[in-house]
């Protein structure tokens, strides 16, 4: 009997994801361990790799394929002396032997990977029509049954809809209203526009959203509809920590420590000043973070996302900027593995390099707050009395007002600002 | 009364505004309550209750007839009807004490009277209320709810007269039983007093202007009623107008215009003892002061958006002096949408009509939510319907009730349960099952999933929901 490959849960949420490509074609050997796919989920991009020996005797789920739930047979595998006949009336259904195709990012074979766990290896039942529908990043998506099959008839992904219900229970005329997104099916017709106009100028092309895309709008859309936000701004006199950053990448040619490192380093500390800054909102009550985790926004093809600097507060700068180059890196790669964009206690983002004098950041929920860093540029100042030339970045801090009021925010950048302006402090 | 200032003023206290005064007093508002005659409104005192009370009256009587088919005997069997008027007055005098218990409980302040609209002072409404000996208090409210409910309809030529021509609230309390009654109108009140009056004895004709019985329901129901009823002696005259009504010393005579079997109108007179009138009802709306103001009011029923709210400010209305259906529980949720809107209350939705359902105390029970097949099919839905006949249920043929059915109209497309039609011993208890699977927007896979008990009569709702998709078992 061929042998079912399934798709994989890459990690304890995920309830579907998008086949990229398929590395291998019908008819090629496969040996155990080799790359037979990759799979999109909501930001990272996983590899699929053979456990059996074998030829791939059918790709069931055709290469772009959105939205293929965990489990679901993508592949059929042939094992030795099987010839192609032995596809014959596969299906789904069939009770067959199923092995789980494993996963795992290119860089970290087998070790450290308790959350990608491999699906499990009994046969998937048979779906009903009515399949539940799709989970985002956030976890579980509430929608009534109604409002899920209609979602599905229309093409949606019901987690980009709003939910009007009780507990923001996705609801029937939720989806029948629902304007905001584009089939996935991706049907003609002009882009339906809020306010109910069918928008379609002559030169336009329709990109469809990719998964990070949807997320994106989904959670900040989410932050800024629900979060509270306020903002705090300070300049910061960078001199001394331009000086000192000199000083520190003049001692070898493998040392480059970047600003935004120093500012990780500052953003980390100063959370440990003014612990209060480091909390999330939920219902039940606030969430105290002892450690610093910051995630740290990164621009990527397509998108953005946020690898975290652990316990950064307990971190040297030459450890962060190495974590950070080689968090970036992979992230441009889409090779980060969930545990390391997931979580996070606050946010840093840097706009800097190119030449920002100063934005405010969209909260990540359910973070607390997030800081937005621009560039550092010359300017005239006033010292003692005195007008003179300074090197000032100004900084502003978005806080979600009910966990972290006025006050606290204005204490936490103050702290900010005297670690940045005595950087010597940053390297103690 | 030492308060006169309210947050919220509720004008009648039915089901609609006794439930919103107790909603608003969760909220935290200060509430007054004005009535100008018992606490509870029709239903409690003359409506939904004591039916109730007189309708259990009817069938354990009919049980006892027909104690023989369970093997029991019972001789010497009677009524008497002045101990069943009673009874059903004590259990409405019972039910509107509790109301009184509920107001004190929610710190609701009762004022007796009539309200009347009084103008505006600043930012809130004054309302005089006129009480016993024409004594007036005058109330100030941020927002005042006109709960004041509806009335029998008159018709022209047709008054009734209280002795011989009644209303419902004479044939609750009859001091005579009729020998022959004439009920105008097969909606739920007409049907319920023709059934109780015939379990009792009367020899009974119903007479309906539409093609019919109870008319609002689906048509497959309708015509299974309609068998019932004429098993059971009654007679029925459908697409038939009362044309007049001549009383005599004792007696009422009809002039009764019908269709005979050829569709030729022809006219017929019938002399009863009694005649009872339930051709709809009208909305009372006088005497409330909304003259001058920016109040609509639209063939004796109130305008109000999704939120009971009038065209004129800090001025709200709801139940049955607003749109149908005119149900008491209808009346209750509008309220409490109403006045958790005012309270500001997060996530309240517009109120929608689309799941109430309804229910007729009549023998055999009919109860129906959503919309009919015909009505599905007249908005454009393509459907499937499903049948289940209580015959084929094992509870139902134990306890003697083997006349019912269930009908079920599902969208074809989305698989919503788009009505629910059922007739049948109990059907009045269980419908609320589908109304809840409609609240949550099942589609019929939850509902073919979910495990009935057995035995019980609700497992004919199960079947006909498979019926519809095919997959029935025990027909």
């Amino acid at each position: 009997m061929p042998i079912k490959i399934l798709m994989p849960a890459l990690s304890p949420t995920m309830t579907e994801g998008n086949i990229a490509r398929w590395l291998k074609k019908e008819g090629d050997k496969v040996k155990s361990g080799e790359v037979l796919a990759e799979i999109e989920t909501d930001k990272a991009t996983m590899e699929v790799e053979a456990v059996d020996e074998g030829t791939l005797g059918k790709i069931v789920v055709a290469a772009g394929s959105q939205g293929v739930k965990v489990n679901d047979v993508i592949a059929l595998l042939l094992e030795d002396g099987e010839d192609k006949k032995a596809l014959e009336g596969m299906s789904g259904a069939a009770p067959a032997k199923t092995e789980a195709a494993k996963s795992a990012p290119k860089e970290e074979p087998k070790t450290e990977e308790p959350k990608a766990a491999p699906a499990p290896a009994a046969a998937p039942a048979p779906k009903p029509a009515a399949a539940p529908a799709a989970a985002s990043a956030g976890g579980r998506v509430f929608a009534t049954p109604l409002a899920r099959r209609i979602a599905k008839d229309k093409g949606f992904d019901i987690a980009s809809v709003t939910g009007s219900g009780p507990h923001g229970r996705i609801t029937r005329s939720d989806v029948e209203n629902f304007k905001g997104g584009t089939s996935v099916g991706g049907a003609g017709g002009g882009l339906r526009l809020g306010s109910g106009a069918t928008f379609a100028p002559a030169k336009s092309k329709l990109v469809p959203h990719s998964t990070m895309r949807k997320v994106i709008a989904k959670r900040l859309v989410e932050s800024k509809q629900t979060v509270p936000h306020f903002y705090v701004s300070v300049d910061i006199d960078l001199d001394r920590l331009m000086d000192l950053r000199a000083e520190i990448n003049a001692i070898d040619e493998k040392t480059k420590i970047s600003v935004n490192d120093f500012a990780i380093r500052a953003a980390a500390l100063a959370l440990m000043q003014v612990p209060g800054a480091n909390a999330a909102w939920s219902d039940e009550g606030a969430m105290m973070f002892d450690s610093a985790d910051i995630s740290v926004a990164v621009s990527i093809p397509g998108g953005l996302i946020t690898p975290i600097i652990k316990s950064a507060e307990k971190k040297g700068l030459a450890v962060i900027s190495a974590e950070m180059r080689d968090l970036a890196t992979r992230a441009k790669e889409g090779k980060l593995k969930p545990e390391e964009f997931q979580g996070g206690t606050f946010s840093l983002s840097n706009l800097g390099m190119f030449g920002v004098k100063d934005f405010s950041a969209i909260i990540n929920p359910p973070q607390g707050a997030i800081l937005a860093v621009s560039a550092g540029e010359q300017r005239a100042v006033v010292k003692n009395g005195q007008l003179a030339v300074a090197t000032v970045m100004t900084c502003t801090l978005s806080c979600d007002h009910r966990v972290v009021d006025g006050a606290l925010g204005a204490q936490y950048m103050q702290a900010f600002k005297n670690l940045i302006e005595h950087p010597i402090k940053l390297v103690l | 009364m030492a308060e006169t200032n309210f947050d919220v003023i509720v004008v009648g206290s039915g089901p609609g505004g006794y439930v919103t005064a107790i909603r608003a007093a969760q909220l935290k508002l200060k509430v007054a309550i004005v009535e100008r005659a018992e606490l509870g409104g029709i239903c409690l005192n003359w409506g939904c209750i004591p039916t109730k009370a007189l309708l259990r009256s009817a069938e354990v009587y009919h049980s006892m007839q027909h104690a023989e088919s369970y093997g029991l005997s019972a001789k010497g069997i009677d009524f008497d009807l002045k101990k069943i008027v009673e009874r059903s007055r004590g259990v409405a005098s019972q039910m509107s004490k509790g109301i009184s218990f509920l107001m004190k409980k929610n710190k609701i302040e009762v004022v007796v009277g009539a309200a009347k609209l009084d103008g505006v002072a600043g930012p809130l409404r004054k309302v005089a209320v006129t009480g016993e000996g024409g004594k007036v208090t005058n109330l100030t409210a941020k927002h005042v709810i006109l709960a004041t409910g509806a009335r029998a309809r008159v018709m022209p030529g047709m008054e009734p007269d209280g002795k011989l021509i009644w209303t419902y609230r004479e044939a609750l309390v009859p001091n005579t039983m009729p020998k022959s009654l004439l009920v105008v109108g097969s909606g739920a009140i007409g049907i319920e007093f023709a059934s109780f009056f015939r379990d009792l004895g009367a020899e009974v004709t119903v007479v309906e202007v539409m093609d019919r019985v109870l008319p609002v329901e689906d048509e497959d129901i309708s015509a299974f009623a309609r068998k019932a009823f004429e098993k059971r002696g009654m007679k029925i005259h459908t697409g038939a107008t009362v044309k007049g009504l001549k009383t005599g010393k004792d007696n009422v005579t009809a002039t009764i215009e019908l269709k005979d079997k050829d569709g030729k109108t022809k006219t017929e007179s019938l002399t009863v003892d009694r005649v009872i009138l339930a051709v709809g009802i009208v909305g009372n709306v006088e005497n409330l002061g909304l003259e001058g103001t920016k109040v609509k009011v639209d063939r004796t029923h109130v305008t109000v958006d999704g939120y009971g709210q009038t065209g004129e400010p800090g001025v709200y209305a709801i139940g049955d002096l607003t749109g149908p259906p005119w149900l008491a529980h209808k009346a209750s949720h509008e309220g409490v949408v109403c006045v958790e809107k005012i309270a500001g209350v997060p996530g309240v939705h517009p109120f929608k009509t689309d799941n109430i359902p309804g229910c007729t105390y009549c023998r055999p029970q009919v109860a129906s939510v959503g919309l009919t097949e015909k009505a599905a099919k007249d908005k454009g839905f393509q459907v499937k319907v499903g049948r289940f006949p209580f015959l084929g249920n094992g509870k139902a043929v134990a306890m003697g009730e083997p006349d019912g059915l269930v009908k079920t109209v599902f969208d074809a497309k989305t698989g919503a349960l788009l009505g629910a039609h059922m007739i049948g011993a109990e059907v009045t208890e269980m419908i609320q099952g589908y109304v809840i699977g409609r609240q949550l927007e099942t589609t019929e896979a939850e509902l073919m999933e979910t495990v009935f008990p057995h035995p019980t009569i609700s497992e004919v709702m199960h079947e006909g929901v498979l019926d519809a998709f095919g997959r029935v078992i025990h027909i």
